[in-house]
């Protein structure tokens, strides 16, 4: 076993993130706890080539650049391969990755031929009896602590937990891996790409605009309507709005209508019963707006404004018609 | 906020759901203020049973009170705009459900509520999607409604607001309770303590804990109602309305479906009972919904999918299951609220276990309580007094709420008995009345016989008619008229161990007891009075017999149904500079009645005491010897015959068993029962019964129990009373007797059990100037009179010796007459018998 | 048109939603309040199992590994509209203990071999992309790999047409698209579809199915779980934008902060 860390680099033809560079934080930590002495990235498709020449700023020694002809866009499988096939060669101490949606398919691939074990979203390691892993659970709710015994350590960090950011100005060599890769590896693929554009759903949309009691009547969505729309973002509504038939029942958020996770919710005139309030408790964040700051929406709410729905909504459509047009 | 958080107030109301929100609704009304409102949810649903309630609201109910509660409780609704009505209908599978509808019947005309039976025909005509082939006909109510309860709790609190009376806190929970010398000091919260006169808790499921913290019970167990929404159904969404079709109550599957806009809610009383503690219940953290509302276990609602189905097919079977819940409500060992200071420590009310239904009714009675010291609408049933401490406990709530909860759309006789928590209060000579066939009651939790199988013989001699229909003859036997007549033959002897016993004594007893009761307590040692204790409005609080033992010893007896009640009245009242001392003596005696005409010559036998009416005479007590054993002998009767009570030590009481009923052998002695002893005896009588002729609605005056004069002393009440006495009766206690039991619908001899509707023979109720109904207080057999005996209060027009009236009796009318108007005996009305 | 057999893989998972009360050793979850479900994800890819069989015809069948009371997710997909049901289990698993990736992926990759050994092949296996409580990102593509099939993950978008599947993943962006011969794998997360409920008729019926168990062996891989602790709390301090109309500058500036102007 050499004492090498092996980091795969989450790019999207040749583009990265911040996340993309936090599992080197966690090789720089496991380096920290004793598990192995050096890091080296690996680069998948030539079009990320120009990726390595920085990536010694990340702690890495050697970046491993991944050739195939078949290694144009993402492929889960071929990536997952290579990592195998790495992993098979360099017999490193251990891969690690963030824990991104690719990151954890890629090493759920690689950990899977290797037949190695694979823990997913890591927050912190220490060296044990084997080693000695924190990683989230519930989607972060819970935190569970195991142990990991295995010749190779698969790993990928929980995104957000380790630093992304350079740690000095060191350059890392580079060398050249070019994979074995049969057709079938690169079945799965990127075929095509589509930006969501029009037809907005409840479900789908990035911005729900919602309704409640607080609204009063079906004319009263009017303004909603009108920030939902500025926004590229659907309309939602309580119960209570359907029952009075103010809006169909295709718009009710909660227990007995929707359930959604957009971007943002905005709750206009909604107290915030509990029935509702698991239709949308998913949602990153939640703007109420409300007449009364006692109400249960409000204290639940990341943000909050307090006032009359029918007076708020207009201006804060003609602030975004004004910033637009000034733009 | 806690620099705004409140440190003293008037009065603290815990908890924000219906009732928390009416109390301080209606104390802000009645005049209180400085009212801080707390719950540890938020508002304006904090997480309580309110949140999920299917808010629906039946008003018909055989009880009196849980009605006038019903009733107020929809006005309440309706006078802020937030009282729906849709109608309800409850629907009939079997021809004991049709007879449980004629029932309903009665009670609605004697409410007042407008009901009328319906055929399938016309079930469907109203709910067109409902499977009328399985049905046998209906009850149908157009004034049944749907609430927002939610709503309603934010008008209170606004209304209370707008008074300057109320502040409320959300997100604030109680984590203790301060009590000093008895009284309520302090609320300790996780938001800082506030220092209080008054504590109220009303927090429903909760309120145990609560009332833990302070060191008393509340005695409710938070148990599982499952629901389910089915969704979305076509016929419902095209209403367009939250309610367009009535509710459907599925009576013999105890089910009922509901409309909630586009969706059908069903929810059941059907399955298993499911029981937790209040310490059980999730924090809001914890909870998915709330912490009320926990993950349905389906399979306990499986069955009554498939009735569901059955009854709805064509709406339920597309639709989906949306939403199902275990939702927790609250539950009581007789089923009535908890309402009224707990005893135990002063100041601290209780307002819990309160439905929907009933919640701003029963707020209101609170309040009035708090207030004026008795509400308008007799609390005798959801008083928290009511309980004796075995009573109190999660395990005899648990018992007794698991064998109700499948009754909650039951059908419960008039003179049901439990069958949990059986044989924990039992006399030193149960084997003795066991042996003899005793068919026990419970009383107080004491079994008492009701009638002996062993006197199965009697019927025939004394040619006692059974009763024909099986409803009137449940929880009945004709053994207790045979008992009846063998002891006015010769003598009987009655077990009376559940009698409740109270000793005062001390310097200030008489001083004490003067100011409780009506009548004058300064009789000679000796002798005894039987008296009214009033409340502040000068109704009953209880009626009592006292008797007087020394200077400043009184013996108090009173019944096993009141005894909580009285004894929490009497402690209330004690002065505080010790010169009264209260003991609760019921566990020391036992007490055996001896009644009859050949009772003297059995206790000839018994005591060498002279007991002839010269040297004991009616209305006095001796302590006497039966050989080497002291007994107390009080003579007196419940039953209108000659004879005694005999007060017996616990450890004697058995020996005493034996030696009256060896005593009794050559004079044909019986043991008798309480048929006899409640009520046919009783009845004919004409004497009065504490919840049945006696509450806190009715003053004695009405009862007939005034006394040409009044005592100088003052008492509780007196006020009131000499205003009663002053104003002359609105209603007079009669006893009337049925003079033709034949059912006109089906030609079958019928049998009143009480609780019936008198009516002119124009068929109209008759309401009284204080607008109360002409009911049915006692129903039973007169043996001695050979009559069947009512007894009601009448105005005074009707209240006419010979006036013709009728009884409304599962939806049939049966001719009724006046035969006594006040307290005359029907039987031997110069109690001849009695004083011989 | 060719008719679909599909495979859905599920797990029984205490129903998320409210803070998760640990058992007092730290071992386990206090799941008396909180009642199970299917993991959410999967409860799609029952949803879109259902729909494919609605529109090509053909079966679905249920499949899990655990204890004697994952009866009940199982049964919850047939009163949905499955058509069958298998269980897998064993003794290790009572009390909702789980076994590791490793084992779990074996265990039914396994268990997939022996139906298709009697039955045929699945055309499409569906899993869920990562389950609600223990959140490995890895069962399936295991099961993919022992099964030698193409998977991928993160699918919220399934067309089938001419033996190919064309399944849709959400990027930042809008949609990647992946083309897939059948038999092929997937794994799907919520917003697929909006699961339906189960009617009456339903949940009556599934109580009725027969639900063939099997046994699996366990064969334990290297990631041993040893205790749980609640992650720290995050306290909502609602930040006060405003108050009526003024407040508008404001909350447009939250939605250019949140890029969603």
């Amino acid at each position: 076993m050499s004492n090498e860390i092996l980091v795969v680099v989450e790019h999207d033809r040749g583009e990265v993130t911040e996340t993309s560079y936090q599992a080197f934080g966690l090789a720089r930590t496991l380096l920290s706890a004793g598990v192995g002495t050096s890091i080296t990235a690996v680069v998948i498709g030539a079009e990320a080539d120009a990726l390595a020449a920085g990536i010694g700023s990340y702690g890495a020694g050697l970046s491993v650049l991944v050739h195939h002809a078949e290694l144009t866009d993402y492929a889960p499988e071929a990536w997952g391969d290579v990592v195998a096939q790495l992993i098979a060669s360099r017999a490193p101490a251990a891969v690690v990755a963030t824990g991104t949606d690719r990151g954890n398919e890629v090493l759920a691939h690689a950990a899977a031929i290797a037949d190695l074990p694979f823990a997913a979203n890591v927050t912190d390691v220490s060296l044990a009896d084997g080693l000695g892993l924190t990683r989230v659970r519930w989607g972060g709710s819970l935190l569970e602590q195991s142990r990991l015994h295995a010749p190779v350590y698969v790993l990928s960090g929980s995104a957000h937990t380790f630093t992304g950011e350079p740690s000095g100005d060191a350059a890392a060599t580079t060398e050249v891996f070019e994979p074995t890769l049969d057709a079938s590896a690169a079945r799965t693929r990127v075929v095509d790409r589509v930006t969501l554009a029009a037809g907005i759903t409840l479900t789908t949309a990035a911005v729900v605009v919602s309704g409640g009691r607080g609204v009063g009547s079906a004319d009263g969505f009017a303004p909603l309507t009108e920030l939902a729309d500025l926004l590229g973002g659907a309309v939602g509504c309580s119960r209570v709005v359907t029952n009075n038939g103010w809006r169909p029942h295709s718009d009710q958020v909660g227990q007995t209508g929707k359930r959604i996770a957009p971007e943002l919710y905005i709750a206009c005139g909604i107290s915030g019963a509990i029935q509702h309030w698991v239709g949308m408790m998913a949602s990153k964040h939640v703007l109420a707006i409300n007449t009364d700051n006692e109400a249960n929406m409000v204290g639940k709410a990341e943000y909050a404004v307090i006032g009359d729905l029918h007076k708020i909504l207009p201006a804060v459509s003609d602030e975004i018609r004004r910033r637009r047009a000034s733009a | 906020m806690s620099s705004d958080f409140p440190t003293t107030a008037r009065v603290v109301v815990i908890g924000a759901g219906i009732v928390g929100n009416a109390v301080v609704g209606h104390l802000a009304e009645l005049g209180w203020r400085d009212i801080v409102q707390i719950d540890k949810g938020p508002l304006p649903n904090p997480g309580g049973s309110t949140g999920h309630a299917s808010n629906f609201i039946f008003p018909v109910d055989h009880n009196r009170e849980m009605a006038m509660l019903n009733l107020d409780s929809q006005r309440q609704y309706a006078e802020m705009g937030v009282n729906t009505e849709c109608g309800g209908i409850e629907v009939a599978r079997t021809p004991e459900r049709m007879e449980e509808l004629r029932r309903r019947m009665v009670s609605a005309k004697n409410w007042g509520i407008e009901s009328r039976l319906v055929t399938p025909e016309e079930i469907k005509e109203m709910v067109p999607f409902i499977n009328s082939d399985i049905l046998l006909g209906g009850f149908y109510t157009p004034s049944v409604s749907v609430v927002d309860s939610l709503r309603a709790g934010t008008i209170f609190r606004e209304r209370a607001q707008a008074l300057g009376a109320l502040q409320t806190f959300a997100n604030v929970e109680v984590e203790d309770m301060i009590v000093e010398d008895g009284v309520i000091k302090a609320v300790v919260t996780d938001h800082g303590r506030i220092d209080a006169d008054y504590v109220v808790v009303a927090c429903g499921v909760w309120s145990p804990r609560i009332a833990a913290m302070a060191g008393v019970e509340i005695p409710l167990t938070p148990a599982v109602h499952q629901m389910i929404d089915v969704g979305p159904i076509p016929i419902l969404e095209a209403t367009n309305m939250e309610l367009g079709f009535p509710i459907i109550r599925d009576m013999d599957t105890f089910c009922y479906e509901r409309q909630s806009a586009g969706s059908m809610e069903v929810g059941s009383y059907a399955h298993r009972p499911i029981f937790m503690t209040a310490d059980e219940i999730p924090s809001i953290k914890e909870s998915r919904l709330s912490p009320t509302e926990l993950p349905i276990t389906m399979e306990d609602f499986d069955p009554q999918l498939e009735q569901a189905l059955e009854l709805m097919p064509d709406i339920l079977s597309t639709a989906e299951i949306k939403y199902a819940i275990n939702g927790l409500l609250s539950l009581t060992p007789d089923g009535f609220p908890l309402i009224g200071e707990i005893p135990g420590v002063t100041n601290l009310w209780s307002c819990a276990a309160i439905w929907i239904k009933e919640g701003p009714g029963a707020a209101r009675m609170l309040a009035e309580w708090m207030t004026h010291g008795q509400p308008e609408i007799d609390p005798h049933h959801s008083d928290i007094a009511r309980f004796y401490p075995y009573a109190r406990n999660d395990h005899h709530v648990r018992a007794r709420c698991a064998e109700h909860f499948n009754k909650t759309y039951g059908i419960v006789h008039p003179r049901e008995q439990w069958a949990s928590e059986r044989n924990i209060r039992t006399a030193p000579y149960k084997d003795r009345t066991d042996a003899l066939g005793a068919v026990y009651f419970q009383a107080g939790g004491w079994e008492r016989p009701h009638w002996y199988e062993s006197n199965a013989a009697l019927v025939e001699k004394y040619g006692v008619e059974d009763r024909p229909h099986e409803w009137d003859a449940r929880w009945w036997s004709p053994i207790i008229n045979a008992e009846h007549l063998a002891m006015k033959e010769n003598v009987g002897m009655v077990d009376l161990a559940p009698f409740v016993v109270y000793d005062i004594t001390g310097p200030g007893s008489m001083a004490y007891l003067q100011s409780l009761t009506v009548n004058n307590v300064d009789v000679a040692i000796g002798k005894s009075v039987y008296t009214p204790m009033l409340d502040v409005n000068g109704g009953f609080r209880s009626d009592l017999t006292m008797m007087r033992l020394g200077t400043d010893s009184y013996r108090v007896i009173t019944g096993a149904f009141d005894g909580p009640r009285d004894a929490f009245w009497f402690v209330k009242h004690l002065p505080t500079d010790g010169s009264v001392t209260f003991e609760d003596k019921t566990s020391s005696f036992v007490t055996i009645g001896l009644w009859g005409p050949k009772s003297r010559e059995v206790m000839s036998r018994l005591t060498t005491s002279d007991v002839s009416n010269e040297a004991f005479p009616y209305g006095t007590t001796q302590e006497v010897l039966f050989g080497s054993l002291a007994v107390r002998l009080f003579r007196i009767s419940y039953v209108g015959e000659l004879g005694w009570e005999i007060y017996v030590p616990m450890e004697n009481a058995r020996a005493v068993w034996d030696l009256i009923a060896e005593a009794g052998k050559e004079s044909g002695i019986v043991p008798v029962g309480g048929g006899v002893y409640g009520t046919t005896g009783r009845l004919e009588k004409g004497y009065r019964l504490m919840g049945a002729e006696l509450d806190g609605e009715y003053t004695p005056v009405e009862a007939g129990l005034a006394r040409p004069k009044v005592k100088s002393a003052d008492f509780v009440g007196k006020a009131a009373y000499l205003k009663a006495r002053e104003d002359g009766p609105a209603a007079i206690l009669c006893t009337l007797t049925v003079e033709d039991h034949t059912c006109a619908r089906d030609g079958i001899k019928r049998y009143m059990t009480g609780g019936e509707t008198i009516l002119t023979t124009a068929g109209d109720r008759i309401v009284d100037a204080k607008g109360r109904i002409s009911t049915v207080t006692t129903a039973g057999a007169g043996p001695s009179v050979g009559k069947f005996l009512l007894m009601a209060y009448l105005t005074p027009e009707h209240a006419v010796v010979g006036n013709d009236l009728l009884v409304h009796y599962m939806n049939e009318t049966y001719p009724v007459k006046v035969v006594v108007a006040g307290s005359t005996p029907a039987f031997d009305p110069t109690d001849a018998r009695i004083k011989a | 048109m060719v008719e679909l057999r599909i495979l859905v893989c599920v797990k029984r998972v205490p129903a998320p939603g409210a803070r998760i009360t640990l058992t007092a050793d730290h071992q386990g979850i206090d799941a008396k309040n909180l009642g199970f479900t299917t993991s959410p994800h999967e409860e799609c890819a029952v949803e879109e199992a259902i729909r494919l069989v609605e529109t090509h015809g053909g079966s679905a069948t249920v499949l899990t590994l655990g204890a004697v009371e994952a009866d009940e997710q199982l049964r919850y997909a047939v009163s949905v509209g499955v058509n069958s049901a298998v269980h897998v289990t064993h003794a290790s698993l009572a009390g909702g203990a789980d076994w590791d990736a490793q084992a779990t992926a074996r265990a039914l990759a396994d268990a997939i071999s022996s139906l298709e050994a009697t039955d045929g092949a699945f055309d499409l296996i569906l899993f869920g992309n990562e389950s609600a409580d223990s959140g490995g990102f890895q069962v399936g593509v295991r099961v993919a790999r022992q099964l030698g099939r193409a998977i991928v993950n993160g699918i919220k978008g399934i067309v089938v047409e001419n033996g190919s599947v064309t399944a849709q993943r959400e990027s930042t962006s809008g949609f990647e698209v992946y083309q897939l011969a059948l038999p092929a794998v997937l794994g799907v997360k919520e917003g697929l579809n909006l699961p339906r409920y189960p009617t009456l008729p339903g949940r009556l019926k599934s109580k009725k199915v027969e639900v063939p168990v099997l046994t699996a062996e366990p064969m334990p891989g290297g990631l041993a779980t040893l205790s749980f602790d609640n992650a720290a709390e995050l306290v909502v301090e609602t930040t006060m934008l405003g108050t009526g109309p003024e407040a508008a500058p404001a909350i447009v500036d939250l939605l250019e902060e949140l890029g969603l102007v």
